[in-house]
């Protein structure tokens, strides 16, 4: 295969690159590591590019920025980690209501609270469930390779668009600093700032010019019967997501004896020690969810009799397993790996303790 | 291949600077390493001052290094290696103080990353210490002369020194080709002839290319081992 068109980009300088190529015109943010790259290079980048970048004074004024942003029809991405995007969850929920477009990714780290600098998945429930008020979803996109986050990044940018509705990308910090060769998508045509209202008709682009009708954007609806019509409008929405954003990518789950479940850099790790269960003669299968939020509860009807175990893996206390635990539907027992505070374990780790369940079970 | 007079083009003080991502740390650690495996009676210092960089540092190796013989020196928080203070310990000027050591300094990325030297500037004015610029041409900022060189000279601003030599680091990790690495070296090569720079040498991805493959190549080629990786992110 011929590599000329790939270069060797930090995952968190193609994630921004990916966005800009994507229509990316306006960047927020606030650093925070393990995601400075992003800001940094959206700063030197992003106005070379005909597009905007303001440094914000905190997570909460970039989120609200990408809210003004987003309603005046700009495409918009922000970034930040679990306890700046903790901060930005009030405005997720405004972003919703609001209908109002936006990319936003996580570099996550470790918490609870400040936490440390090193990469976990602990944020599975912030970035699933929400930290926000009120009925809203958000889709979340978790890639475990530079190339996947960077693909997800440019797609994202317009699936925003289309659903009128914020998308999240879940990386963590492995992801955002490791180096990979990438090769980068063709830029999207640039919408005009003239040419909004015909690409967004909802946006606030002011009076329009035959019979002085202006748009509004809102998230304030006093009256019940027109919010819960509202919310029902948004469902529609979800539903229709639902269908359209469930991904997922399984190795060898048909006959397996035992299957892990894990997303993101874990399911790296996994991939490896998988060929190492192989050789101890245990077939061991994957289940990857890339899309958190619809997550593929489907996938896990394929599992056959011959599967004595499924095996949720995370950089968490366990969380996703709740998520798991509704796929499997109680036909399996369904056990937890994990490690957590920044602890990344070694496939023979993973090898060893996943050797070990099936034992436990009587496998 | 690499002999003892390969590291005499490097000097008593090594200072390993280029764009991060350009595998800088990865030169580094392998420098020590292969010093240490073919000069045996050295003390052998590496002396990482990337304050920069929250992962992937060379101090991470540490363990490794000093099996090898390799003194590591680097933030004040060494048992805190996570930790994102850029404080470095007085120790290490240890090294820099005692003429018979040999040092190798691993710098930040880029020209912030570079700035911390000036702390340790009396002692890298002698002829004894050799600054280099690792470059990987898959970089998308030093994928042509003019850019590369715009780079290094950034970096020889903030930094005060000059930078004399040129290592042609070009990789994509495990799919690097040996189209990859001449590539490089014509990049490397032409930069040096135009600016007046040695080109020291060319690094190959240990186990992953043979470098019977780079005989075009007339200066010494450098193994590089990932020492810094972890197998599942080949």
């Amino acid at each position: 295969m011929s590599n000329t068109k790939k270069v060797l980009m930090k995952g968190n300088e193609a994630f921004a690159e990916a966005a800009i190529l994507g229509g990316c015109r306006y960047y927020f943010g606030y650093p925070i590591t393990p995601q400075n790259e992003i800001p940094e290079y959206m700063s030197r980048v992003l106005p070379k590019r005909g597009g905007h970048f303001i440094q914000a004074e905190s997570e909460i004024s970039a989120i609200n920025m990408a809210y003004g942003a987003g309603a005046a029809g700009g495409r918009v991405f922000i970034t930040s980690s679990s306890p700046g995007i903790a901060l930005m969850q009030e405005g997720m929920s405004f972003l919703c209501s609001a209908e109002v477009p936006c990319v936003i990714l996580t570099v996550s780290r470790c918490g609870p609270g400040i936490g440390g600098i090193q990469p976990g998945q602990a944020d599975y429930f912030q970035a699933t469930r929400g930290g926000g008020n009120g009925d809203y979803k958000i889709p979340v996109f978790a890639p475990s390779t530079v190339q996947e986050g960077a693909d997800l990044v440019y797609e994202s940018m317009a699936l925003a668009d289309k659903y009128q509705n914020p998308i999240l990308i879940f990386t963590d910090g492995l992801l955002g600093q490791m180096m990979e060769p990438v090769a980068l998508p063709e830029p999207v045509v640039d919408i005009k700032s003239t040419d909004i209202r015909e690409h967004k008709p909802w946006a606030l682009t002011g009076y329009w010019d035959d019979d002085k009708k202006r748009n509004t954007v809102i998230s304030l609806r006093l009256q019940p019967e027109r919010l819960e019509e509202h919310i029902h409008k948004l469902f529609a929405r979800y539903e229709q997501a639902e269908k359209e954003l469930t991904r997922v990518e399984t190795v060898g789950i048909e006959d397996a004896d035992v299957v892990l479940v894990a997303f993101g850099t874990m399911a790296r790790i996994v991939k490896e020690a998988i060929d190492m269960l192989a050789a101890q003669g245990i077939k061991a299968g994957l289940i990857r969810p890339i899309s958190l939020w619809p997550f593929p509860y489907a996938t896990f009807d394929k599992l056959t009799d011959k599967t004595k175990v499924v095996i949720s893996a995370e950089l968490s206390m366990g969380q996703m397993i709740q998520d798991v635990k509704l796929g499997v539907k109680d036909r399996f027992p369904v056990k937890l790996l994990n490690r957590t505070g920044g602890m990344i374990p070694t496939s023979l780790e993973i090898t060893e303790r996943t050797a070990a369940i099936l034992k436990e079970i009587g496998g | 291949m690499i002999d003892a007079d390969f590291f005499k083009d490097f000097g008593r003080k090594t200072i390993i600077t280029g764009h991060y991502g350009s595998g800088k740390t990865e030169f580094a650690v392998s420098l020590a390493m292969l010093t240490a495996e073919i000069e045996k009676n050295q003390n052998i210092a590496l002396i990482d001052l990337d304050v920069v960089n929250p992962y992937f540092r060379s101090r991470e190796k540490r363990d490794m290094l000093e099996k090898a013989g390799i003194s590591v020196y680097g933030s004040l928080f060494t048992e805190e290696i996570t930790a994102e203070l850029p404080a470095l310990g007085a120790t290490v000027r240890a090294p820099l103080e005692d003429k018979n050591s040999r040092v190798i300094v691993d710098l930040g990325g880029n020209d912030t990353g570079a700035l911390i030297i000036n702390q340790f500037a009396k002692y890298f004015q002698d002829s004894d210490t050799i600054t280099v610029a690792v470059v990987n041409a898959n970089r998308p900022d030093t994928q042509t002369v003019e850019n590369t060189l715009e780079h290094i000279k950034s970096i020889e601003k903030i930094t005060e020194l000059k930078v004399t030599g040129i290592v042609n680091n070009t990789h994509l990790l495990s799919e690097t080709t040996v189209a990859d690495i001449i590539k490089g070296h014509k990049l490397c090569s032409d930069l040096c002839k135009t600016t007046n720079r040695k080109l020291m040498c060319s690094c190959y991805p240990k186990g992953l290319i043979d470098p019977k493959d780079l005989n075009e190549i007339p200066e010494p080629l450098m193994p590089l081992g990932l020492y810094l990786r972890p197998s599942w992110l080949m």
